[in-house]
């Protein structure tokens, strides 16, 4: 081969090579998936709602506008309304919260995702095994493989997954999959102030949600669905739907 | 588009998922599963007196569940992908097995049924017509041209089988629909194990209310008089189908008033409020109530024959208007609460888009259009030519 044509294949290589690497995973050498057991612990007492997170989620993962992977609910309870709180959440949490229209009760934040549930049961319902839980303990969604039919949608306890609408496919949060498998947190992690969420590996002996779930009362979102969440909530108050 | 909201609802729930399509789907369905029971009176339980309808019936089954599963295709944000359910099913899906269902009743029993049933008469049309009609019936015959007394009455054997496996299958086929919506534990609106079972009763409801109306109606077309044995018939078994279908949903919502679990305050107030209408109104008092009390008077009171036929096409019409909005209060009902039982959304259907209201007219006559074809190509009725059977076993 001539110099002249080598000069001439190297930018069209360069331009080629993009292109392969587009169509295969992002290589994380260094990661075994059967050591981990992904999930992810919720200190509802720190939370002050300053919506980083959604925010942080929207950038990482290219969410579109008007739907969420996560979002932050605020909660009024008033003495006579445990059942009935007032909730909003006004665009998902993203820019904060404006003030409360009532003054007194009981008011806390309280962050919600996918709860990467080990009998999940958008898992159960899809009709081509496009949504599937991986060795790990996150739920995903192959977004070649789904048609659209939105049967996830509807049995998700939790309202976590959406269509999206450019590409018409079921959506939700990956645990920021690409970003743990390189030993990174989530992004929702990685930029709230107060510590309130925290990723959390079962599988490692060494992570400290271990000594936390010894020593806290923790609880999950709707438990009477047996869905195995793995999102851990502490200071979860009762009339948190 | 702004949707209205009411108290608190996820962000993701604001959004309806599934449409009027997804409505017009199980009403499809159930036409179809209900049309074939009706028919299989005549053939499994000897029920002579319905035997005028027994082809209609087939044919109707038949032309609605060609266009069953397009309400679906269109609501697919991949319909290209939609063969992957037969190449990997999710065996843990109740909506993966809906292509082998779908499948196995259109094959295997009905178009097999109607091809028996028949058989003897393609082949005497593909002696007796011309043209592209003659080479369209030499096709239809698949190359089984014998129509000898024995011939024919392995056919009749081997119909009876069919019929008989199709019965199970045309319960199959609405009771897994019904499934699909009942095993949705998120959802207590859907959730119950009485959801397949209602399905399957108003489903035979809705089929059997179709025949009668269709048979009716084109012996008016042709100028032919009504059978009233056959039609009385008709809407005795109608009237005691009905009579089972509302027992079970009343029962289904006495238990739900009763037991009053979490879901409930929110649930009735959805009942009182934005489903007021569609569910109280159309469905229980219009399309349920007023039926069942018109058909109980053909039952109890001795009318002419000309009321009687009026209240059969009165009832038969408010059958269907109330199923449909069955159908609409599950589908459509179940999504407008959200799952934190805290708040409310609105559908609001499109007119001219893919999954619009103009879709949904269109994918509603398109079986009747179907089943005017089928008619003119393999008429229901008596043959009122001569018939030059052929010889040989």
């Amino acid at each position: 081969m001539t110099r002249r044509q080598l000069l001439i294949l190297l930018p069209a290589a360069a331009v080629a090579w993009e292109h392969i690497l587009a169509g295969t995973p992002e290589a994380s050498p260094n990661y075994t998936m059967s050591e981990h057991w992904w999930g992810m612990l919720m200190d509802i007492t720190k939370c002050i709602g300053c919506g980083s997170c959604v925010r942080a989620c929207q950038l990482e993962n290219h969410v579109p506008d008007g739907y969420y992977r996560t979002w932050v609910e605020r909660y009024q309870v008033l003495d006579w309304t445990v059942e009935t709180p007032h909730v909003d959440s006004p665009d998902g949490g993203k820019n904060g919260f404006p003030p409360p229209k009532e003054v007194g009760g009981k008011n806390f934040f309280v962050p919600k995702m996918c709860n990467q549930c080990a009998d999940s049961p958008c898992t159960q319902v899809c009709p081509v095994g496009a949504t599937f839980v991986t060795p790990d303990g996150v739920v995903l969604v192959d977004q070649k493989y789904c048609l659209g039919c939105r049967y996830c949608v509807q049995a998700c306890p939790y309202g976590c997954r959406f269509i999206n609408p450019s590409t018409e496919t079921a959506n939700k949060c990956t645990l920021c999959y690409h970003r743990i498998t390189k030993g990174l947190t989530t992004a929702c992690c990685e930029v709230c102030p107060t510590g309130t969420r925290q990723l959390a590996d079962l599988k490692n002996p060494k992570d400290p949600i271990h000594e936390f779930l010894k020593n806290h009362s923790v609880q999950v979102l709707k438990p009477h669905l047996a869905t195995k969440s793995k999102c851990f909530y502490y200071g979860l108050d009762g009339s948190v739907r | 588009m702004q949707i209205p909201v009411e108290g608190f609802m996820y962000p993701n729930e604001v959004e309806l998922q599934w449409s009027v399509l997804i409505v017009l789907y199980p009403f499809l369905t159930g036409l179809v599963a209900g049309a074939f029971i009706l028919a299989s009176l005549e053939r499994v339980f000897r029920v002579e007196a319905v035997k005028p309808t027994y082809r209609l019936a087939l044919l109707t089954a038949l032309a609605f569940l060609i266009v069953a599963p397009l309400p679906l295709q269109l609501h697919l944000g991949h319909p290209e992908r939609s063969f992957e359910m037969y190449l990997t099913p999710h065996a843990s899906s109740a909506m993966s097995m809906f292509g082998f269902v779908y499948l196995w009743y259109l094959l295997a029993v009905l178009v097999l049924e109607i091809w028996l049933d028949y058989r003897r008469d393609i082949v005497v049309l593909s002696q007796t017509t011309t043209g592209w009609r003659r080479l369209l019936y030499r096709m239809l015959t698949l190359g089984s041209t014998n129509v000898s007394a024995r011939s024919l009455a392995i056919d009749e054997r081997v119909g009876w089988i069919v019929t008989v496996i199709g019965i199970p299958s045309a319960f199959l086929l609405h009771g897994y629909v019904g499934f699909i919506f009942g095993s949705i534990k998120a959802n207590p609106w859907w959730s119950s194990p009485l959801m397949p079972v209602v399905f399957i009763f108003s489903a035979m409801v809705s089929g059997v209310a179709t025949v009668m109306l269709l048979y009716m109606l084109l012996n008016r077309l042709r100028g032919e008089p009504i059978d009233m044995r056959c039609v009385d018939t008709v809407a005795k078994y109608l009237f005691y189908t009905f009579i089972i279908d509302f027992s079970l949903e009343m029962l289904d919502l006495i238990h739900r008033i009763y037991e009053a679990d979490e879901s409930f305050r929110s649930l009735d107030f959805m009942v009182h409020t934005k489903l007021y209408f569609p569910h109280i109104v159309v469905q229980i008092l219009l399309g349920t109530v007023t039926p069942i009390v018109l058909l109980a008077l053909t039952q109890v009171v001795k009318l002419s024959e000309t009321l009687r036929r009026r209240i059969y096409v009165v009832a038969g019409i408010l059958t269907l208007v109330g199923i449909f909005a069955m159908r609409w209060n599950v589908v459509i009902g179940g999504q407008l609460f959200s799952k934190s039982f805290l708040g409310y959304t609105t559908y609001k259907m499109g007119w001219v888009t893919r999954e619009g209201l103009l879709t949904a007219i269109v994918l509603s006559i398109l079986p009747v259009v179907f089943l005017w074809i089928l008619v003119k190509l393999l008429p229901p009725w008596p043959e009122r030519h001569t018939v030059t059977e052929t010889a040989g076993d």
